[in-house]
């Protein structure tokens, strides 16, 4: 049965925004789609808002649609496109809904549209949950006891017959979103009653607790032929009760046997085929009673999900290809495993290594967050790890996470018996650290049987833990380190600086006798049988075996060292640039990725020529190379498109020798050294905030003083603007030191030495901030894009809107920008790409800081110009120069210093995972933008205007602006009087305004007409009147202005802002969002959207360049 | 434990391969033919396999032992393999069904291993030079001489060893005298639906479990048996179980297939069941390089055109055509024509053998699983219709 040929053209939705729960494994399973597809001859359509994604790239899909995944938006793009077909199953939990509420509003029938992958009967089946515990009861299966609730009422009569602890499940929500466990009343109340919010049908499953049972999952694919495979099991170290995206996750299964193992297969089998997924993968989730063997299946996933990618990864096994084969009519026999070539995709996947998946989380950027792993997901990435055994595989995924403390240690002396009780008491609780609490309580002398009774985790896993500590007694108690000793060490996988910590020795010294002795890893391959075939794709881990498996080549090789897990402030977008860099140079050399994030499409293993699953570590990377060495020739090292990580091990890589292609390390340095860049600031005659460093609260004030305040203070060492704040007065630096000393306020410490220097800048108060990408061959520079910021400066660049082209800033500001970045990058010695801030105040261009590598804004720059940056930079470290490039038609005659009156806007908006964390009494952490960064991800509105395009924007980041209703303004001091314009405006567009007192005194006198509202901290009035706060939560308020006073959010802004985020209306907190709202609303009373596809962008530019090019002939 | 001083093995292949490990289960000397196996779960099953006799078996999975062993997982009375050759051995079994250790259990049992090598190199050379004889040897049985004189004599002992090729197994492993099993399940206690005469060539206890599931009274006869024997039991159908050994070899257990499908009685064989009941239509049989040992083989029926995920245990296999119907070649086709029902999609070799003129059929591969994927069940099924006559083969 070969494809179908009455399909030749097919939507696909993409997932959106990076958000938590869904990440870039969609960009990497909808990448896989899309390819596929095209390659069946099929015409493309895809919509996705996220302009840091690689299948939005032109070359993807024939019609590329970076439009808000709104269902208005997909009813434009079907009316325009009239694709054949519609495939959601590859977009996530996104995807899904936007395909039923098409299907519902009927506009699947209307174009004739077939929804293939999934069929809307399926997909209820498998997300409602009483639908779904009656499809597991016909598969003769079991499911936890449970009843549906649509209100408290019901909530609070179903747990008298489940009892406490009881779980709450809001229904259609997405990566666990409102659930939780409640261990009493009080709980149950404020996690339904949220849940019942988040649920778009009002519905939460209530059911028994089955805490601390094992947890397992099946990833599985069916075909219209009613062929079924298990692709991956995977097991869940964490026992039930921690998002399995947050669980410490192995693949394959290790704790079953073969009957049990059998048993969920079978029920895997039945559900799929009850449910009704018929072409197409799914993923069915269990709990197995640890001492009676009892099976619930929990939930099932009918599409491709997080679980497929990491089941990918660590198989081999491409599930999102094989997804989008299957759903235009292929069978899975007649579909060939492309890694053997030899055999079909009709069979299971065997392992003959262990793979380990470690969630990323970010809770250092919310302290306020409640830090306990529920089965909400909190994680914001991912890494997994390849390793012959359990311990090496873990080993390897946590020293992958790239945080200071992720890895086990033995510093310093063994946790005493009184610090091993309190470790075996915080275990109880599921945390981001509990493993590494384990560990030190194992190192304390904590028993087995104590553990087992503290966590439920497995025995198995448990030992395997004490394994490590015998491992490291023994590192330990070596009188030499013996080759045998560093052996069993390297086997069991500890790093050099681990087994340097526990010797007293440095990292340096450990690698030098690991050498002496011989002890290299070798590189497995990951083949899907097992070794049974030959394998063709050279997807590499490595161990401490025998025999290694790399292949000999004559090409050079290129290494591209990729960014690791995602993280708040490194994302998806240096994935991008990554894998652009292996497009571009696969033609001259053989590309080589090295990188351990699963959910990415640089792992792929089609994507480079060669793929290393490993940890981005000195160590590991440095053996990488040198096991490329040995087969072939090694041209260079790319460390400057994965972000900060690959960049930060180039000076110790080039020490040891290695080429760094690019840039070179002194030249990063040059950037990243304060004192060194002021130098080169200087010679260029650039001006820069004053600024100064300090060590201590005396000298931290006298830098403050010769600046002046408001000063920005923040670590020397930081990324993503980390523990960066504000300060407007003494009071609040003293407050400041005193945290980054970790003493209380008040105390001696104030005025000890601090850990670690602190920088001081001048702030500048209400400058704009523009973001520069251009590349610099050594002579020349392009000037890439240049961002204007649409917040003031003083929040993190990540977290805010910008405009490409700028809207607001001079042709004449734009060359002097683009003669300061020329400068900066000769100054540094750029090679490459680099980044640049800018701050423009008082008609005077501040530089605040460079980056000689990726930004997060490559993608969106290149997507909204059209222009390969990553692609070029690439090319440019290769040896080309920028006149090469244009002339071999990478880059256009013109760069962004030239102006095109007629180019469309893109606006960049940040979307924030607020809602995700609250605080352990429950309510939303605050809103407010800050320098420090925590968007997990962004959206790009694209039209022909700033209105429409920021309106695009806001529709794609949240849902969109409202275009009438009631709108609350209450706005700082200082903005009181920006606020009327707007204010003014709203009203004669018919909105309702209500305001506090003091600003709506202010309205009034401009003869606006606004009502006064209580504050939330005034209580509800004589008469009952509500508060804001109250109306608020009542739904009688569509949006609200909340700038926050100057020294920092009072608890009243805080109580609004955390109500609207909950409420899930829109906040602006700043008067320059304001405005720029102001203009979108108008924008979208206009109308409908017109959607433009990315090809279509690309022609009109096109033309318009022809034109012009004809004219100055 | 892995941290104190390592007790060496060593394992060394017919063509001079050698890999140091360390001594795991029993310590001594074994030879027998190496193969690997590519299945996740189930070692015990694996290790109680009478198909595994004579052979030393390459887990390929590195984590072996992790659930322990238990007394409901068995496949016969004892384990079969002649070696064990695994990479990380569990230290702790963890299960709640495990009542005893993985590693005691092989050397209470005598079972010589290795552990700490690396099995995916010997994988490799397997696949790519086929099984071969091997040994290992640790204990007392390490060479006396060290280094590569050493190796040179156990290299001898190695080469030396039987091979597998003509070895006639069967009898070293079928039980001695015959038993019955019978309805279970829903048909406990029930009045039998049919008798079926088992030939244990080196049968696993799960097979007649499928049978005595689906209401069969199942007995259990020594592959020593007569026609004489089978016909005593009066049975429904005959059935032909899986084993070790070279089906070239097994002379006496063609010539009684011979005599059943004289009498029209129906038949079903599995894996050694297929190469017999392939000679006895007197189609030839042959050596696989590395054969199929694992649970994720796609098999295909070619009636239906499903695929199915499979248990495979084998070394040799049926040389028949694929595609139409042909006449068994047997005495100028006295038994009519037989087509291959099934097929492997991995490598095209044939996995089941269907009669069109008389009612017999059997499959290369395991549908009674254990360990392994449930999908070929239904074949019991089909065995079951055969016999009762709601089907012609």
């Amino acid at each position: 049965m070969p494809r179908r040929t009455d399909i030749t053209s097919v939507l696909v939705i993409g997932s959106g925004p990076i958000v938590i729960g869904q990440a870039a494994e969609f960009d990497y399973s909808g990448t896989q789609a899309c390819r596929v597809l095209r390659e069946e001859g099929m015409r493309v359509i895809l919509v996705n808002s996220n302009p840091a994604t690689i299948m939005t790239d032109p070359e993807f899909a024939d019609a590329t649609y970076v439009e808000p995944i709104t269902p208005d938006v997909i009813e434009s793009i079907i009316a325009k496109e009239r694709p054949d077909a519609l495939l959601p199953t590859l977009g996530g939990q996104t995807a899904l809904n936007a395909a039923i509420a098409m299907d519902e509003r009927g506009v699947l029938e209307r174009y004739g549209v077939e929804l293939i992958g999934a069929n809307i009967e399926a997909i209820n089946l498998a997300e409602d949950r009483e639908q779904f515990k009656g499809v597991v009861e016909r598969c003769g299966a079991e499911s936890a006891r449970s009843a549906i609730c649509h209100s408290m009422e019901d909530c609070l009569g179903a747990v008298e017959e489940l009892g406490y602890p009881v779980v709450v499940r809001p229904s259609f929500t997405m990566g666990g979103l409102g659930s939780g466990i409640a261990f009493d009343e009080a709980e149950l109340r404020q996690i339904a009653g949220a849940g019942l919010h988040y649920s778009p049908t009002t519905e939460v499953l209530l059911e028994e607790s089955i805490l601390g049972w094992k947890e397992y999952e099946l990833e599985l694919m069916r075909d219209k032929a009613d062929n079924v495979v298990v692709v991956c099991s995977i097991e869940n170290v964490d026992p039930v009760g921690v998002h399995t995206g947050d669980s410490i996750t192995v693949a394959p299964a290790l704790t079953l046997t073969d009957r049990e193992y059998q048993k969920l297969r079978d029920v895997g089998i039945a559900v799929i085929r009850e449910v009704g997924v018929d072409t197409g993968g799914c993923n069915i989730q269990f709990a197995i009673h640890p001492e009676t063997g009892r099976v619930v299946v929990i939930e099932m996933n009918p599409r491709v999900s997080r679980s497929s990618a990491l089941a990918s990864k660590a198989t081999g096994f491409p599930i999102a290809k094989i997804a989008a084969r299957l759903a235009i009519g292929y069978t899975l026999d007649e579909i060939p495993n492309d890694i053997t070539g030899s055999t079909p995709a009709s069979f299971e996947p065997t392992l003959d290594y262990v793979v380990v998946k470690v969630p990323r989380f970010a809770f250092e950027k919310f302290p306020a967050a409640d830090a306990r792993l529920t089965t909400t997901m909190k994680s914001v990435g991912e890494a997994m790890a390849l390793g012959r055994n359990f311990t090496e595989a873990l080993q390897k995924a946590l020293r992958s996470l790239d945080t200071a403390s992720s890895s086990f240690h033995w510093r310093g002396k063994a946790p005493d018996a009184e610090t091993t009780a309190a470790l075996l008491e915080s275990i109880r609780t599921p945390t981001e650290h509990r493993l590494l609490d384990l560990q030190q309580a194992i190192r304390g002398g904590a028993r087995l049987e104590e553990i087992f009774e503290a966590t439920a985790i497995d025995p198995w896993f448990l030992d395997q833990l004490f394994l490590l500590q015998e491992v490291a007694d023994r590192l330990q108690q070596a009188p030499t380190l013996d080759v045998e000793t560093l052996r069993v060490a390297k086997r069991h996988g500890f790093s050099d600086v681990q087994i340097g910590e526990i010797r007293g020795v440095g990292e340096q010294t450990v690698l030098e006798m690991r050498h002496a002795y011989g002890l290299r890893p070798v590189f497995k391959t990951v083949d899907t049988c097992a070794a049974e075939f030959e394998a063709r794709t050279p997807y590499h881990y490595s161990s401490y075996d025998s025999e290694t498996e790399v292949q000999p080549r004559d090409r050079p090789a290129v290494l591209i060292l990729g960014s690791g897990p995602n993280r708040i402030g490194q994302g998806i977008e240096f994935d991008y640039s990554c894998v652009h860099a292996t497009l571009a140079l696969r033609e001259q050399y053989e590309t080589v990725m090295v990188n351990c994030n699963p959910e990415t499409v640089s792992t792929d293993y089609d994507t480079a020529d060669r793929l290393y699953f490993e940890p981005l570590t000195f160590e590991d990377v440095y053996e990488v190379y040198r096991a490329e060495l040995a087969v072939g020739p090694v041209a260079g090292v790319i460390v400057q498109l994965g972000g900060q990580t690959p960049l930060s091990l180039a000076d110790r890589l080039a020490s040891a020798g290695v080429p760094i292609w690019g840039t070179p390390p002194e030249a990063i340095d040059a950037a990243e050294d304060r004192g060194l860049f002021g130098q080169v600031l200087m010679s260029a005659g650039l001006p820069a905030p004053a600024f100064g460093t300090a060590i201590s609260l005396p000298q931290a004030r006298e830098v403050a003083e010769r600046v002046g305040y408001p000063v920005l203070v923040r670590p020397s060492y930081v990324l993503g603007g980390r523990g960066m704040e504000i300060v407007y007065d003494d009071a609040q630096l003293v407050d400041y030191i005193s945290r980054a000393s970790g003493l209380p306020a008040g105390d001696e410490g104030v005025h000890a030495v601090l850990p670690a220097p602190v920088l001081v800048d001048r702030f500048l108060d209400q400058a704009i901030e523009i973001d520069v990408d251009a590349l610099y061959d050594g002579e020349e520079l392009f000037l890439g894009g240049v961002m204007e910021h649409i917040e003031e400066a003083g929040i993190h660049s990540g977290d805010s809107a910008c405009v490409l082209p700028p809207v607001t800033i001079s042709d004449a500001m734009v060359a002097r920008i683009r003669a300061s970045t020329e400068a900066i990058a000769a100054g540094v010695g750029v090679r490459g790409l680099i980044n640049i801030q800018y701050a423009l105040s008082s008609d005077v261009l501040y530089v605040l800081e460079a980056n000689p590598r990726a930004s997060r804004t490559v993608p969106f720059v290149s997507k909204a110009t059209g222009v390969p940056l990553a692609k070029a930079a690439a090319l440019l470290m290769s040896g080309m120069s920028i006149a090469d490039l244009r002339a071999a038609g990478h880059l256009p005659e013109a760069d962004a210093s030239t102006s095109d009156p007629a180019a469309p806007i893109a606006v960049k908006e940040a979307v924030l995972p607020f809602k995700r964390f609250r605080t352990p009494a429950g309510s939303v952490v605050d809103t407010v933008l800050g320098p420090e960064m925590r968007s997990t991800g962004e959206v790009m509105g694209y039209d022909v205007d700033f209105p429409l395009a920021f309106a695009k924007s806001q529709a794609a980041a949240f849902g969109g602006l409202p275009s009438s209703g009631t709108v609350f303004v209450s706005v700082a001091d200082r903005d009181k009087r920006s606020v009327i314009l707007p204010t003014a405006r709203l009203v004669e567009l018919g909105f309702r305004i209500i305001a506090t007192a003091g600003t709506a005194s202010v309205l009034r006198r401009n003869g606006i007409q606004a009502d006064e509202v209580r504050k939330g901290y005034e209580g509800r009035g004589p008469n009952g009147e509500p508060t804001v706060v109250d109306l608020i939560n009542a739904g009688e308020i569509d949006m609200v202005i909340n700038t926050p006073g100057s020294k920092g959010a009072r608890a009243d802004g805080y109580d609004i802002r955390a109500a609207v985020t909950a409420a899930d209306r829109a906040i602006v907190t700043t008067m320059q969002q304001f405005s720029a709202a102001v203009q979108a609303i108008e924008a979208v009373r206009r109308g409908p959207f017109d959607v433009i596809s990315l090809q279509e962008h690309d022609r009109a530019r096109d033309s318009r360049q022809t034109e012009l090019a004809g004219v100055e002939a | 434990m892995t941290t104190t001083a390592p007790e060496t093995a060593l394992v060394v292949l017919e063509d001079g391969y050698v890999l140091r490990g360390r001594a795991y289960g029993a310590r001594g000397a074994t030879v027998g033919e190496i193969v690997f196996s590519t299945g996740m779960t189930g070692y015990q099953e694996t290790l109680t396999d009478p198909s595994y006799h004579r052979q030393i078996v390459v887990m390929t999975a590195p984590h072996i032992g992790n659930t322990g062993v238990n007394d409901e997982d068995p496949e016969s009375r004892q384990i079969w393999v002649a070696g064990y050759v695994v990479r990380d051995p569990a230290r702790r079994a963890s299960s709640w069904r495990s009542t005893r250790e993985l590693e005691d259990e092989l050397a209470e049992q005598g079972v010589v291993g290795i552990c700490d090598v690396d099995t995916r190199a010997l994988t490799k050379r397997l696949r790519d030079r086929g099984a071969m004889r091997a040994g290992i040897f640790s204990g007392d049985a390490l060479p006396t001489l060290p280094g590569e004189h050493g190796e040179a004599e156990l290299l001898e002992k190695v080469r030396s060893a039987p091979s597998m090729v003509g070895a006639d197994l069967a009898r070293e492993v079928t039980t001695a005298s015959a038993y019955v099993v019978p309805p279970a399940g829903p048909f406990e206690g029930k009045a039998p639906i049919a008798t079926v005469a088992a030939v244990d060539l080196g049968i696993k206890a799960m097979t007649p479990q499928r049978l005595a599931e689906r209401g069969v009274e199942v007995h259990v006869l020594p592959s020593t048996s007569t026609i004489e024997d089978v016909l005593a039991v009066e049975p429904d159908g005959v059935f032909f179980s899986n084993g070790p050994g070279d089906p070239e070899a097994s002379v006496h257990e063609v010539a009684l297939l011979r005599e059943v499908l004289d009498r029209k009685i129906p038949y079903f064989g599995i894996c050694f069941g297929n190469q017999i009941l392939g000679r006895a239509l007197g189609l030839g049989t042959y050596k696989l390089t590395f054969g199929h040992r694992g649970i994720n083989q796609p098999v295909k029926d070619l009636l239906t055109g499903k695929v199915e995920i499979t248990s495979q245990n084998h070394g040799f296999a049926v040389d028949a055509p694929i595609g139409d119907p042909v006449t068994a070649p047997f005495d100028g086709g006295r038994y009519g024509r037989v087509v291959v029902s099934h097929v492997g999609l991995n490598d095209d070799v044939v996995e089941g053998l269907r009669c069109l003129d008389i009612p017999a059929f059997s499959v290369q591969y395991h549908p009674e699983a254990a360990a392994g994927p449930h999908d070929a069940a239904y074949l019991f099924d089909r065995f079951v219709d055969l016999i009762s006559g709601k089907s012609t083969s």
